[in-house]
């Protein structure tokens, strides 16, 4: 951990605890006011719970101009982000996507459509339909690992999330009370339930706790769809392409609407919001990493469209790309907030005991 | 300025918003003159943190009932019976009906409090405190249309007669003169301006700090006195708390309390006792410290607890000086190592049995044979670490203010001003003539914004 951002967030914290006037905004404040002595763990659980909602900063009355200078949103931004980069394996990836998200990421999915294409070239022929470019058996040679990595990196990073913040044994209800939180996204309501304020200074609105919900609904969608075409493919031996009536296009194209609208709302309120309410460092990784899911479930969407035509080819290989590319990112990408959130959610959970 | 507005409000906290909001929903055309630059709006509501609100039955936050006469007998116990009864009821009776606007008006209220406070039952807590309140208000009265200045410094209002004729200010390095239908004074009191504290208290009171807005400098309550106005409160006095002092000169607000008094030994900075830290417990005593602290050398105190005690109060925003022997503690502070043992032990010699120490109730633990005594919560300072915490008085408010009417109405010699209402800090000393109770300043801000804001709109008409 950085030690002079942990030091700035423990002098905030501090003077938040001898105020409390912002109790009610989230699950930060009650989990801080607990302590008296903030330890690094502390610190991280604190930086890992705020969703960046900014009520406390504009309800604040020691921000800049005076001389407490308190901007909490951001010095627990800095944390936080700089406890992903220190918690990821391996660590380097983690802060080369972070400060270079948007060209790490073209790259990438650059990288692996051209890939596809000549891979394509030179193993196909042999199946239909979209495996007539990429045979089926190539793409979970390729996939597999693609998706056992990152899962194997994430779970090596939440457990040292767990040491580092003194975790408990996980109890059932802990987990439900997070997942509720989440599929509520609870700490984006404002405590009382206007939302947050973000794209419009102190104005409260639902704006982007709704287009978060849009893109974590329409991704467990196509995540959904893309387990139901699987099943498909092995237990019934059906493949696809796969009709408009069928259970992968039902949970799909829904789900691809609502990633891909999601998305370009998020990109467009994160476009008014301050940044200096946030890890401004992280600026170009998160708008890399939104644009990336938008990409994915627009490509998606695309290759169902003009699957038919000459275009299917490629299509197929930037979808796949990025898929892939989402997917070997994931550790280091913002889609790891989704998994420390989590984490940070269950933890909470457990101070009742 | 080309535009004409119906009224003008100087000032931009909780009262003159409560003013602005209801005049232009009354029709009005109203212009708000706030001298703070737009960071620093909105004067001490910014600091504040609850509404004291008088309910027969449940009402949003508030629990159970706090009726008009139970809230009366509070106020004068903490005004001794300094007050208006006519007008300190009229503002109980109408707090109910405030809670409801405030909500109707973009301010969110606490569910419940934990911590220490247990005032669910008289007081609404605001969420995010009184700033978040002051930028709903902002927010409402520019969609009503209401306009605001920033660092508009009103200098004078030239009262002809029995009217204002006109308002001088200056906004962005030019000077201004509006003639308004109707003026409403919401500028709160005069404690920013040390000099003018000086005057009233003595050379003692450069030493103060100022808890909050460092914009109340009284300009505008001046220049109206000036010019025979009708005023009330005692011109001598102000509100005055024991606070760390570490704190700024200005706007240190809450963080800067201190509560650990009633587990401490006090000295001045002759290592010298001067008063029973246990009197009573602490919201009870607080506010006499700011004027004990006052009274000594240099108008500085110091707190000594030991390991004891540390966790038995709220933490305050700035560490405590901590030392393993009190003669180290004593050169960290500046004080006398010598002095500051002997009177330490003195204490302590005179500290008997313990065993029936309670932290939230009066436990008669006291010292024998010592003086002043210490007559609760007397614990022997033994335990290492010790700790230590500089107090300084810090100003809340002053009590000089404007007189005014039922109607929030200014005079002079008992004479209506035709054109010109107060409310808020500013007339607050009608109703509060010495003391405090917590969230009625909002509550008089409240009331009587609401009520100068509906008469200047009638006026205006």
């Amino acid at each position: 951990m950085q030690n002079d951002l942990i030091d700035e967030a423990r002098r905030q914290i501090e003077v938040c605890n001898a105020c409390r006037y912002c109790e009610n905004y989230c699950a930060v404040f009650p989990a801080l006011h607990e302590n008296r002595i903030f330890s690094i763990g502390d610190i991280t659980q604190l930086a890992n719970l705020c969703h960046n909602c900014r009520g406390c900063y504009y309800a604040c009355q020691y921000t800049a101009p005076h001389e407490f200078d308190l901007n909490l949103p951001k010095a627990l931004a800095e944390v936080r982000l700089d406890s992903w980069e220190e918690l990821a394996y391996p660590r380097r990836a983690a802060r080369l996507f972070q400060t270079n998200g948007l060209a790490v990421t073209i790259a990438t999915v650059l990288g692996f459509a051209t890939l596809f294409m000549v891979a394509g070239l030179v193993g196909g022929g042999g199946g239909e339909g979209f495996y007539a470019v990429l045979p089926h058996s190539a793409m979970i040679a390729i996939f597999i690992p693609a998706f056992v990595f990152p899962l194997l990196s994430i779970a090596f990073s939440l457990r040292r999330y767990w040491l580092e913040t003194a975790g408990e044994l996980v109890r059932p209800r802990h987990l439900i009370d997070a997942v509720k939180a989440i599929a509520k996204m609870r700490n984006l309501a404002g405590g009382h339930g206007d939302g947050c304020n973000f794209e419009d200074t102190d104005a409260f609105s639902h704006k982007r706790r709704i287009a978060h919900q849009m893109i974590l609904f329409g991704f467990l969608l196509c995540f959904a769809s893309t387990g139901a075409g699987t099943i498909m493919h092995y237990a019934f031996d059906m493949q696809a392409p796969y009709g408009l009536f069928s259970v992968p296009k039902l949970l799909g194209i829904p789900g691809g609407i609502l990633l891909s609208v999601g998305v370009v709302w998020m990109v467009i309120l994160k476009q008014q919001s301050d940044p200096d309410l946030g890890a401004k460092r992280a600026w170009s990784g998160e708008n890399a990493f939104t644009i990336l899911l938008g990409f994915v479930a627009f490509s998606g969407l695309a290759l169902y469209a003009l699957g038919g035509t000459a275009l299917m080819s490629v299509l197929l290989a930037l979808h796949l790309g990025s898929v892939l590319s989402f997917f070997l990112l994931m550790p280091f990408s913002k889609m790891a907030h989704s998994f420390y959130r989590m984490a940070a959610l269950v933890r909470d959970a457990q101070r009742d005991g | 300025m080309t535009k004409v507005y119906d009224i003008a409000i100087i000032g931009g906290g909780n009262a003159a918003l409560c003013a602005a909001i209801t005049a232009a929903e009354n029709g009005a055309k109203v212009l708000i003159l706030e001298t703070a630059p737009r960071p620093y709006r909105g004067g001490n509501s910014r600091h504040t943190r609850n509404f004291r609100c008088m309910h027969r039955g449940p009402l949003g936050p508030l629990v159970e009932s706090y009726g008009e006469d139970e809230y009366f007998a509070d106020l004068l116990k903490v005004t001794g019976g300094k007050t208006d009864e006519a007008l300190a009821r009229l503002t109980i009776r109408t707090s109910e009906e405030c809670q409801p606007w405030m909500e109707e008006h973009g301010v969110r209220f606490q569910p419940s409090l934990s911590g220490t406070l247990s005032l669910a039952r008289t007081n609404a807590f605001f969420l995010g405190g009184g700033k978040g309140l002051v930028n709903a208000y902002y927010r409402t009265a520019e969609k009503l249309g209401v306009d605001v200045l920033y660092e508009a410094n009103v200098s004078h209002l030239e009262i002809e007669g029995n009217e204002v004729a006109h308002i001088d200010y200056t906004y962005m390095g030019q000077s201004h003169r509006i003639s308004p239908k109707a003026v409403i004074v919401a500028s709160g009191g005069f404690q920013a301006d040390l000099d003018w504290l000086a005057r009233a208290w003595g050379p003692a009171a450069k030493n103060f700090l100022i808890r909050g807005t460092p914009y109340n400098r009284g300009v505008v309550l001046a220049d109206l006195l000036d010019q025979g106005l009708d005023q009330v409160g005692d011109p001598k006095q102000c509100h005055a708390v024991a606070i760390d002092g570490r704190a700024p000169k200005f706007d240190g607000g809450i963080v800067t309390r201190l509560d650990c008094v009633p587990f401490s030994v006090v000295v001045n900075k002759d290592c010298a006792r001067f008063y029973d830290e246990g009197e009573d417990v602490w919201p009870k005593r607080y506010a006499i410290w700011g004027r004990l602290v006052a009274a000594q050398p240099d108008q500085v105190g110091y707190a000594i607890i030991d390991a004891k005690s540390l966790d038995l109060f709220m933490p305050s925003v700035f560490p405590p000086i901590k030392a393993d022997t009190i003669e180290e503690l004593a050169k960290k502070m500046g004080l006398s190592p010598d002095k500051l043992r002997a009177t330490i032990e003195q204490f302590n010699a005179s500290c008997g049995d313990g065993t029936n120490f309670h932290p939230t109730e009066l436990d008669g633990v006291a010292t024998n044979g010592i003086s002043p005594p210490k007559t609760n919560w007397a614990r022997p300072i033994t335990k290492v670490p010790f700790y230590g915490y500089s107090l300084r008085t810090g100003v809340t408010f002053t009590y000089l203010g404007l007189k005014v009417s039922e109607k929030a109405q200014c005079s002079i010699d008992g004479q209506p001003v035709k054109n010109l209402w107060a409310a808020g800090e500013t007339m607050a000393g009608s109703i509060l003539g010495q003391g405090y109770l917590a969230g009625f300043g909002m509550a008089i801000g409240t009331v009587f914004g609401r009520i100068a804001g509906q008469e200047a709109a009638n006026h205006a008409k």
